[in-house]
């Protein structure tokens, strides 16, 4: 027998590792950056790495299904005539007519309004689906301003200035041609199937003093009727917040990183912004220094998904949050049944992203016709509506756990970190101590 | 008009003056202008409205959706007819930036100078700037006319969709950058063209066009002949890697 020097086990680059490895080899071969749909796909801080801390001989808790917890939040006191009043304090997140089918639009209109809660537009305008088949219907003010028109403005029943999203703050809209339909060109004036690329910044108006005078002609033209609300990507949360407020807002909206678009770059979604859980305590920081907090509501929004994550963002002093990524899940996006149709695509359930691409085997973020057909509006926003219910319940049994008969009541103290990233962005103590990084000099 | 004694109402600066009615912002806060305009149904007799001292104020008539006239006795500030839908606004002065911002249709005059995004993501109607506009003019729009007597500034006409700028002087630096289906015409000089606007040939049909809204903004003495015509080379209406450099 011949003597083999003992071999060395091959090692992958953690830094150059397969999906690196498989960007570069797709950049080089196609030229192009990675588009795809979602939020940042990388381990950020999360409400996962929060505990609540739920009752104890100093703290008692209130009895499960038989006392009160209250759910319902007012959005818009602060200026509006007509403020919107919601059971639930889960919002659904603005997502375009053009990136979604209509049916699956129709299904968020009715899955919110079963629930008790807002819908929102996108950019591209509002659909006789939504606007039929939701109760509350908040309608965005997007830089593109596409399909706008003071018809809408004051059949909506709040408006939504978008200034950037948590997906790519600074970036603006994209649809690519495949899914520019004869309704979706009409609707945003542009050829069919062309690359709409919308712009990042307001076409009139430029900086927080502009944004003040702007917020006064949407008021004007809808007679002071309609909360409006100002959305931010995760970038400055204390700042933005602060300006927000100075501008007049009604209601403030943060979209952290985790938040998904309908389409970006790859490189914009992983690395520019801030986790969700970052930005909260700066924007509640920010309301408070101006004595605003719960005058000028806080919406947070970018990776909810249960009724965990909605008890802890609202005890860190937020009035509501909002769904987009899971609310699809909700309806039907990469569910394991269309595993065979995923396999086609070079994808698998669970990780499919290129919804700019049209072809969606869940017949969501698609503008085929067969495609479409896949979802059934009416199931679906039952489904929606069910998930709403459950997350909830959930958010109510670790209220009560607390004994806090409002979600509202939840306060940071009932929260600690597991880690100390999630100690010093959250500001509550790590688990087992009193310790809150960078409180106290320390 | 909703109820308004009118005794109350004269003392409080709402004027009837021949057959218009007056409303004057140095006696009536704006949010009352606004109301009335908005207040206003099909059939009002009220068909010709007069806004006294605006000085500069914001928003004035924003919203108006009713076949009626306004006379802005004055320069008003941002926003002045901001998504106007079937009344004919004349400014008796000039206007700050976003002048009939997302007009839906009906007209807007402004006899004096216009500041930036004048008709920014306009939809429909005809904005006459007799004066000059400035940087911005036209920016996203979306199937309105504007027509500018005087110069425009730079990045005018950027994203601009569809509709018809015509300027009757000159265009600053950068005009119809990233344009899309928008017709531009100029009589003067261009400072530059911006990222896919090139100058196209001037057809028969778009003297004719041309011709109609020189008519319609009440253009004497100058011909659709005089101007050159830009738009869209349409190289960047799908990604090509190779185009990076205009992006």
């Amino acid at each position: 027998m011949t003597y083999r020097n003992p071999p060395t086990t091959p090692r992958k680059s953690a830094t150059f590792d397969d999906y690196t490895l498989s960007e570069i080899r797709r950049a080089a071969a196609t030229g192009i950056y990675d588009i795809r749909g979602g939020g940042a796909k990388r381990k950020l801080p999360h409400f996962d790495d929060l505990l609540v801390l739920g009752a104890s001989i100093s703290r008692y808790p209130l009895e499960g299904y038989r006392e009160r917890c209250d759910t319902g939040v007012v959005l818009g006191s602060r200026h509006a005539k007509k403020p919107i009043e919601l059971k639930i304090p889960i919002t659904i997140a603005g997502m375009s007519f053009g990136s979604l089918s209509g049916p699956a639009k129709e299904a968020l209109g009715r899955g919110a309004t079963l629930s008790g809660t807002s819908t929102t537009t996108g950019d591209g305008g509002m659909t006789e689906e939504e606007r039929g088949h939701s109760k509350t219907l908040v309608y965005q003010y997007l830089p593109s301003r596409y399909g706008m028109n003071p018809r809408d403005l004051r059949r909506a029943d709040a408006i939504e200035i978008v200034i950037g999203q948590g997906a790519k703050p600074g970036g603006g809209g994209m649809l690519l041609g495949q899914k520019i339909s004869d309704r979706v060109a009409e609707m945003r004036t542009l050829p069919k199937g062309i690359d709409q690329r919308s712009a990042s910044r307001h076409p009139d108006w430029t900086g927080p003093d502009d944004l003040e005078i702007k917020i006064l002609e949407l008021r004007e033209i809808t007679d002071w009727e309609k909360p409006i609300y100002v959305k931010v990507g995760g970038a400055r949360p204390y700042y933005d917040t602060a300006l927000a407020v100075k501008a007049g807002a009604d209601v403030v909206v943060i979209d952290g990183m985790q938040g998904g678009t309908a389409a970006t770059q790859e490189v914009f979604i992983e690395n520019v912004g801030q986790p969700t859980l970052a930005c909260i305590r700066p924007a509640v920081q920010a309301l408070q220094d101006l004595g605003m907090h719960r005058k000028v509501q806080l919406i947070v929004s970018g990776g909810i998904r249960n009724g965990a994550d909605v008890a802890k963002a609202l005890a860190l002093g937020v009035d509501a949050v909002s769904i987009g990524t899971a609310a699809l899940v909700a309806l039907g996006d990469n569910d394991p049944r269309w595993e065979a149709d995923y396999n086609e695509l070079d994808t698998m359930a669970g990780a499919y992203d290129d919804w700019h691409e049209g072809r969606d085997p869940a017949g969501i973020t698609t503008q085929d016709p067969e495609l479409m057909k896949r979802l059934d509006p009416i199931a679906a926003g039952r489904r929606l509506a069910n998930y709403l219910k459950v997350m909830t319940l959930e958010a109510q049994t670790i209220a009560r756990a607390c004994g806090k008969n409002s979600l509202h009541n939840l306060e940071p103290e009932d929260l600690v970190a597991l880690t100390i990233e999630a100690a010093a962005m959250a500001g509550v103590p790590l688990a087992g101590t009193n310790w809150i990084p960078g409180k106290n000099g320390f | 008009m909703p109820a308004i004694n009118i005794s109350k109402a004269l003392d409080q600066g709402h004027v009837q003056s021949r057959a218009s009615r007056a409303f004057d912002l140095a006696e009536l806060p704006l949010r009352e202008l606004n109301q009335a305009l908005h207040n206003l149904t099909p059939g009002s007799n009220e068909t010709a409205w007069e806004v006294l001292n605006p000085k500069g104020s914001h928003s004035v008539a924003v919203g108006v959706d009713q076949p009626i006239t306004i006379d802005v006795r004055g320069s008003v500030g941002y926003y002045c007819g901001g998504m106007n839908d079937g009344s004919a606004i004349t400014v008796h002065g000039s206007a700050g930036p976003g002048v009939g911002e997302n007009m839906m249709s009906g007209s807007i005059t402004v006899k004096g100078d216009a500041s930036q995004y004048a008709g920014a993501t306009g939809r429909g109607g005809l904005l006459v700037i007799e004066g000059n506009a400035s940087s911005r003019c036209g920016i996203s729009m979306k199937g309105i006319d504007i027509v500018v007597y005087g110069n425009i500034g730079h990045m005018s006409a950027f994203m601009a969709q569809s509709g018809n700028l015509v300027v009757l002087g000159d265009a600053g630096d950068a005009l119809g950058d990233s344009i899309y289906e928008a017709r531009l015409f100029v009589r003067g000089k261009v400072g530059s063209l911006g990222a896919d606007c090139i100058a196209k040939e001037m057809r028969p049909e778009h003297l004719e066009l041309l011709q109609g809204l020189l008519d319609r903004a009440g253009v004497t003495g100058v011909k659709a002949a005089e101007f050159k015509r830009y738009g869209s080379a349409r190289t960047l209406y799908n990604f090509n890697i190779d185009n990076a450099d205009a992006y």
